[in-house]
């Protein structure tokens, strides 16, 4: 097959920590991706700010789960004889919640992704995999190579995969802001929702605007990194989906036969 | 007779085995919490380990201003005197029909001198005023300003043992739950007598609630009734949910 394509003679093959590390973040992203859903059903609503709850107004509602607008409330009383000011009420509603494993696997399941995580950070670096891999170098980036990737891809013209690390300017940007932007956003959201975290590094509320404020785009984080995985399968069916998957495993093995 | 064999070899292998993790593990003869769930909690004993490597131990949870106090929803049981709910209790609710006067936090285990405090000894006690963020596990959050006293007062008071390593608390709607040392002396770990500058209502625990700012919600228990202080983690069981919650 023409799986060298344009790479000439050296043929370069995912390293095995590469590929190790690649799984490793398959199965804990979609664990968190899973269990974080369980999650916002328990509570549909987000908020921005330090504070939101059902006596609160929120920014969005998702109609997600029977805890949707369930309205299961006994009158408010006011906190202070202002009527205007804060309010309590008691929950007469049975809510749907399963965060007693939920919250567990989501932790447990972002325990693999952020050890592993830590591992390929420094390995990328002293490998000099992100140099030579991840970062656009010099003459292959410019506004117009980069329209260009765009139409191309526009028009579905996908090379067919090359079997190693050699990415396309798009293809390379995007991984970029994936690792280096929303990954990391994504890790400190959910480490600002934390009350022994943010005792110790308080200056995470202020960076986010709060552990509500945290919430909402820690939820935007994941529906982005959905969204990427989405695009990121689609790629791979579109180049050679046995390739890929041959590749991205077996490797060397394969290409002996 | 075969079947008795197998399982007599198989007790011996579990055997052996504990034996050699026994002597693997010498660090560990006392038992660490949580000790239920194994898999699924692995994540928040590995949690509960790291926190309490890498995170200064008494740094305070922020506290806010009064004008950031906020509506704060009473959820799980709201009155333990309400027969219709589940965590009815008919003790309390002769103590809420008597105002709390006859009310007694009973402190025992690991003290020297283990007693009883009424709402008026507590009050007695300098206190201790503070408007803090409640994370509950369900993803909601609220502020509110929380009066009372220190736990670790409340402890020195009762002459609390050098060998004390787990503070458990038994409440009136059924619960049982415990903190370790690190939370039971955090300057912020109080029992509130106060809400908002009112009596604490009885939605959110009267006459007397735990508040453990560094851990999740459901960590400050509400309608204290007994304190017990062990060097022990007391197992008990797995009720569904983590036992250290600070994330």
């Amino acid at each position: 097959m023409n799986a060298q394509a344009t790479s000439g003679t050296t043929k370069i093959r995912h390293k095995r920590w590469v590929k190790a590390f690649h799984w490793i973040v398959v199965l804990s992203f979609l664990t968190l991706a899973f269990s974080g859903y369980e999650i916002l059903m328990v509570h549909p609503r987000l908020y921005w700010g330090e504070v939101g709850n059902d006596l609160t107004p929120a920014l969005i509602e998702l109609p997600i789960s029977r805890n949707h607008k369930h309205g299961g409330w006994e009158n408010t009383i006011a906190f202070s004889d202002d009527m205007d000011g804060p309010v309590s009420a008691s929950r007469t509603f049975d809510i749907f919640n399963q965060n007693g494993w939920g919250r567990s696997l989501h932790f447990l399941a972002a325990w693999f992704l952020v050890l592993a995580g830590v591992a390929y950070f420094i390995s990328g670096l002293f490998t000099g995999h992100f140099r030579k891999h991840i970062w656009p170098g010099r003459k292959e980036f410019s506004p117009k190579l980069f329209w260009k990737d765009i139409v191309k891809h526009l028009r579905m013209q996908i090379p067919p995969t090359t079997g190693g690390p050699q990415y396309g300017l798009l293809q390379k940007t995007t991984y970029l802001i994936v690792i280096f932007l929303i990954m990391p956003i994504a890790i400190m959201t959910g480490l600002t929702m934390s009350p022994a975290v943010t005792a110790a590094y308080p200056f995470l509320l202020k960076i986010f605007g709060g552990a509500q404020s945290a919430r909402t785009i820690h939820f935007f984080t994941s529906v982005t990194l959905v969204l990427f995985l989405c695009v990121h399968l689609f790629m791979i069916i579109k180049s050679g989906f046995k390739d890929h998957m041959l590749y991205m495993t077996l490797g060397k093995k394969y290409e002996k036969e | 007779m075969k079947k008795n064999k197998l399982i007599t070899r198989r007790k011996a292998i579990v055997t052996g085995l504990t034996g050699i993790g026994a002597l693997v593990l010498p660090g560990c003869g006392k038992k660490l919490p949580p000790t239920y769930g194994n898999i699924l909690r692995m994540g928040d004993a590995f949690t509960y380990v790291a926190h309490r490597t890498l995170l200064p131990g008494q740094s305070l949870a922020k506290e806010y201003r009064y004008r950031d106090i906020s509506s704060f929803p009473a959820t799980g049981t709201t009155n333990p005197a309400d027969s219709s709910q589940r965590g009815y209790n008919e003790a309390y609710e002769k103590l809420y029909r008597g105002q709390f006067a006859e009310w007694r936090l009973s402190v025992e285990g690991l003290v020297s001198r283990p007693g009883q405090y009424s709402l008026a000894d507590l009050h007695r006690f300098p206190s201790r005023t503070q408007i803090t963020r409640h994370t509950c596990e369900e993803g909601w959050t609220a502020i509110a300003e929380w009066t009372g006293v220190p736990l670790s007062t409340v402890l020195q008071s009762a002459g609390i043992l050098p060998q004390a390593r787990f503070v458990n608390f038994h409440v009136f709607d059924g619960f049982e739950d415990s903190i370790d040392m690190l939370d039971a002396f955090h300057p912020q770990t109080i029992l509130a007598y106060g809400m908002n500058g009112r009596d604490l209502p009885i939605p959110h625990g009267a006459p007397v609630r735990l508040r453990v700012e560094k851990q999740i919600g459901y960590k400050s228990l509400k309608y204290i009734q007994r304190i017990v202080v062990t060097d022990e983690f007391v197992d008990t069981g797995d009720v569904g949910w983590a036992w250290y919650v600070g994330i």
